[in-house]
């Protein structure tokens, strides 16, 4: 039986998974501008941003307009809920990507200081953390949610080795400090990445559990 | 025992026909618990097990244990008016006796041998203004109450159940019949009450069960489904059968 709450829900989910889908677009743009040093694609990721953040804002207009017309309760009322908390960290993701671009435009404005090997690593895992992170809202799977928390462990351990790694250059050499802290800077972003793909998880554990496992620290308690 | 109202394996019915099919719920004190669910689920019928409104009704029969204020109200050392000036019941449809104001809400201190009247006088005061009605009726004490609004004559109501000094209040939808405004009034009353009262606010309005109540139990074909904080149950009910209905899946 469709009711005319779920046509509305079908728009928020929708709108999420648009804005979702060029979120991802602009991390690869992005990720591709540092490694082909593509200052062209590095631009585009700018500018395009402001796009990004109109997507945050038709996602809580949606969401809005559901609670006032609809009055939801139960799953329908989680699912509103979670994607008013999810559109921001979408948007926090676009703003690292721009992070990234214009650290790339630094970048490839000098000699590279050493091939890319951990930081594409890190942005493929990055990157498929908030594929499947989104994949989880879309199929209500809080066990996939949970695969993508415990993953981001391992994105906090690649970025401590980059962060190891450049302060030895750093060390070695003081005219790779501003290529280091640039790579430090993006490493960073995609450490972020990694956060919010995590947070994206957690609210799709509570529309599907109604547990909030937020804020609890250790793996068992959370269920990961 | 910190439960205003309780029953325990509560099965009650008219001739044939089982409506509660073993009920065990605890009402806590104070607050306003709602009491929600389809039409025929049995809510009626579980609220005026507690003051015993249905013993009247044929064909009534009732298994199982029911208590008030920690006692059980089929005691025999209970007489069932006594029951029912601790445990107050307002109705769907407003029923003023056709009287006057003033008559209306001391019928029940007069049922109890109260006859003085400066007492009398305090008490009419006390419950209109409970109530809300006091400064729409200071004025009329004398006049029909028949000729009040639905609102005002279930505000009324209230306050006439309020005269006898309840510890618990029984609403059985009393708002299906006001209009929105009269509909908001009602429940700023009632919430205004219920630090002092008891409430178990039966309602089909399930945005009422929210606006109003601390606590929420949940009825479905006789049995009850789920019980718990509303704010915890309207969020995340834990049982399918209630998040059907919340979601308007069903009722």
């Amino acid at each position: 039986m469709e009711r005319p709450i779920d046509l509305e829900l079908k728009k928020l989910k929708e709108q999420l998974l648009t804005m979702a889908g060029e979120v991802e677009q602009q991390l690869s743009l992005a990720v591709r501008s540092l490694v082909d040093r593509d200052s062209q694609a590095a631009e585009a990721v700018i500018a395009a941003d402001e796009r990004v953040d109109a997507r945050e804002k038709e996602v809580d207009r949606t969401a809005v307009e559901i609670i006032v017309r609809e009055r939801p309760l139960a799953s329908d009322l989680r699912l509103v809920i979670t994607a008013t908390k999810i559109a921001p960290d979408l948007e926090r993701v676009g703003d690292h990507a721009v992070n990234i671009a214009e650290q790339a435009l630094v970048l490839n404005r000098m000699p590279p200081l050493k091939p890319f090997v951990t930081l594409p690593r890190m942005a493929d895992i990055a990157k498929e953390m908030l594929r499947q992170a989104l994949t989880s809202y879309v199929e209500h799977d809080a066990r996939l949610a949970r695969q993508v928390i415990a993953r981001d462990d391992v994105v906090d351990a690649l970025h401590e080795e980059v962060f190891r790694e450049l302060l030895t250059y750093m060390l070695g050499d003081p005219q790779t400090i501003p290529r280091a802290l640039a790579l430090i800077l993006i490493s960073r972003s995609l450490e972020r990445i990694a956060d919010q793909a995590t947070n994206i998880a957690e609210q799709v554990v509570y529309l599907v559990e109604g547990q909030d496992i937020r804020h609890v620290h250790g793996g068992e308690e959370r269920g990961v | 025992m910190s439960a205003a109202l309780e029953c325990r394996n509560l099965k009650a019915g008219f001739g044939d026909h089982l409506v509660l099919q073993g009920v065990t719920l605890a009402v806590p004190s104070g607050g306003v618990t709602a009491v929600m669910g389809p039409s025929g689920c049995g809510k009626s019928t579980l609220l005026r097990c507690f003051n015993r409104m249905n013993d009247h009704l044929p064909g009534f029969f009732r298994e199982g244990e029911v208590r008030a204020l920690g006692r059980d109200v089929y005691d025999p050392t209970w007489p069932v008016d006594s029951l029912r000036f601790s445990v107050g019941m307002v109705f769907q449809k407003p029923n003023p006796f056709p009287m006057s104001v003033a008559d209306n809400v001391l019928f029940g201190p007069r049922l109890l041998g109260i006859r003085q009247k400066q007492e009398l006088s305090e008490i009419l005061e006390r419950s209109l203004r409970a109530a809300h009605l006091w400064d729409e009726v200071k004025d009329s004490l004398s006049s029909s109450a028949l000729k009040l609004s639905g609102g005002q004559q279930q505000r009324l109501c209230i306050a006439r159940a309020l005269a006898c000094k309840p510890q618990v209040l029984l609403l059985d939808e009393p708002s299906s019949a006001l209009d929105p405004i009269a509909t908001a009034r009602l429940e700023e009353t009632v919430l205004d009450l219920a630090t002092s009262v008891t409430v178990l606010w039966v309602t089909h309005d399930l945005q009422q069960a929210a606006r109003v109540s601390q606590h929420v139990a949940f009825l479905y074909l006789g049995e009850l489904v789920e019980e718990g904080p509303t704010a915890e149950v309207f969020a995340n009910p834990k049982n399918q059968l209630t998040e059907r209905y919340l979601t308007g899946r069903f009722g």
